[in-house]
């Protein structure tokens, strides 16, 4: 199993902490003239997203997190897991609903999507930053009213929900920012 | 590539410049003499928290390269020298990163009949004449500033409230013996007390614990504290001095326990000094001594965020 060091420690390198997988978001190494060297470590969970500092006492080893990254497709859902296939090699990945996060909210098929994996199983998935879906449902909008910048929700073909300007309709197609989930424009 | 050229900025090294020939001026009109003392030598720093480069000579075998002036300006003060300062590049392995480079100039002095109280006031009056810009000049024990910044009392705690008081501050920690009681006061200090200090003006840390006291005397008293202090400015440390340690069985013991803890943890066995052992064996004048960061001073003085604007070519480019 590899490790890294503190004095290996930058921004981005994966490491372990509490059995569970973190990246490095900023590391300061503070060192007194006279007394014990210690790092100060600013970390994101890879499972939680929850971000924490830490203090390590220089010298100190930990884990390297066994993560890497695919491109992948989506193929389906079955209410508890959500299938991707690697297109290289044509394997098959489930990931749950945790790994899923709100990017299950986006993807109806086919989307390519990134899948971050640690010790080779999904750990969090991320879809394509547009989606284009169709509104399901949504109260018709105020004939004319397209002035006053009001919003409204709207229920996606996937089952998210969405503010959208009131002129849209059921039966439209949108473009969303799946980072945000905002609307952005009307699709054709 | 780009990495001849130097990182420091031509106005920033001139500024160094200026710097280098006030301090001269500041000494010289202090009748304080200038000295220089050997980077390579057979004996080294055994201090634990600090890593001397070991060189290989054909004729002496092992010399170490210097980590701070300090042994052999104590052998010249022992010798009768009177007042001494020393400008010089010091060597520290390992050191690298915004505040730090493994080599860097040092400024050392020593005030003979002076204790520490008196040698903060004459750091106080070179920095203020330094950079002007800086407020008044703040002293505050290490226990006030402990007080102040971590909230809790050193004198009366342990491990536990320094652990307590990075957890407040959101941090997370090692498991408690990971370090000992020292190694959790210089966490707190590092991370919580250091950074709120000197802002805007020089701010003195003073009178440390007994078991940080390095180089220092030790105060005996219901709490004992060494007689050390250190400067900061905007967080950054500037200074560390002594009211130095003259005797030479307690300085004899103080680099054992330091050989001991070096053996304990794996870190290279560094001879102690016995020449120093030999002056203060023979007789060191009551006096202060201080070691001061020149590079950092520049890059206070420069308001630069790190070493390399104001180092020419710092270790990545040397």
């Amino acid at each position: 199993m590899s490790s890294y060091s503190t004095s290996e420690f930058k921004s981005g390198l994966k490491i372990m902490m509490d059995g569970d997988p973190y990246t490095i978001l900023e590391n300061e190494a503070v060192k007194p003239g006279k007394g014990q060297a210690f790092n100060r470590i600013k970390i994101r969970n890879l499972k939680t997203g929850k971000v924490l500092d830490r203090n390590l006492k220089s010298g100190d080893t930990v884990e390297a997190a066994d993560i890497s990254e695919l491109d992948v497709q989506y193929l389906y859902g079955d209410g508890q897991f959500w299938h991707f296939m690697n297109p290289e090699n044509y394997e098959q990945l489930a990931a749950d609903a945790t790994a899923m996060g709100d990017s299950k909210n986006w993807l109806k098929g086919e989307e390519l999507c990134k899948i971050m994996l640690w010790d080779g199983k999904p750990l969090a998935v991320t879809a394509p930053i547009f989606a284009i879906l169709k509104v399901t449902e949504t109260d018709p909008g105020a004939r004319g009213d397209t002035v006053t910048g009001g919003s409204k929700p709207a229920k996606l073909e996937t089952g998210a929900t969405v503010k959208v300007p009131l002129f849209i309709n059921e039966g439209d197609l949108i473009k969303v920012d799946t980072r945000s989930a905002e609307y952005i424009a009307r699709a054709k | 590539m780009n990495d001849w050229q130097p990182t420091a900025s031509l106005d920033n090294l001139r500024l160094r410049a200026e710097l280098l020939t006030k301090l001269r001026v500041f000494f010289a009109a202090r009748n304080i003499l200038e000295v220089d003392t050997p980077a390579l030598s057979r004996a080294g720093a055994t201090d634990r928290h600090i890593q001397s480069f070991r060189v290989e000579d054909d004729r002496r075998g092992h010399l170490y390269l210097h980590t701070s002036p300090e042994f052999p300006m104590k052998r010249l003060l022992a010798a009768g020298s009177g007042d001494i300062y020393q400008l010089c590049k010091v060597f520290r392995s390992g050191e690298a990163g915004r505040l730090h480079n493994p080599e860097f100039t040092m400024l050392e002095w020593y005030r003979v009949g002076f204790d520490h109280h008196q040698l903060m006031a004459e750091v106080a009056v070179l920095i203020g004449g330094l950079i002007p810009e800086l407020g008044p000049p703040e002293f505050l024990t290490y226990r006030e500033a402990f007080q102040m910044h971590a909230g809790f009392d050193v004198a009366t705690s342990g491990s536990k409230e320094c652990i307590a008081a990075l957890n407040r501050a959101g941090r997370r920690v090692p498991a408690e013996d990971q370090l000992d009681h020292d190694g959790w006061l210089d966490m707190v200090a590092g991370d919580l007390v250091y950074p709120a200090l000197g802002k805007g003006r020089l701010t003195f840390i003073y009178n440390y614990p007994a078991s940080q006291a390095a180089l220092a005397r030790v105060w005996p008293g219901e709490t004992p504290v060494a007689e050390r202090f250190e400067a900061f400015v905007d967080g950054v440390e500037l200074v560390n001095g002594f009211h130095e340690l003259a005797d030479a069985a307690e300085q004899r013991r103080r680099f054992e326990t330091d050989g001991t803890y070096r053996k304990q943890h794996g870190l290279m066995d560094v001879p102690m000094d016995e020449r120093l052992l030999s002056a203060l064996g023979h007789g060191l004048p009551d006096c202060a001594g201080v070691a001061l960061g020149f590079d950092r001073l520049v890059m206070v003085a420069a308001a630069a965020r790190s070493l390399e604007e104001v180092i020419a070519f710092p270790a990545d480019r040397a």
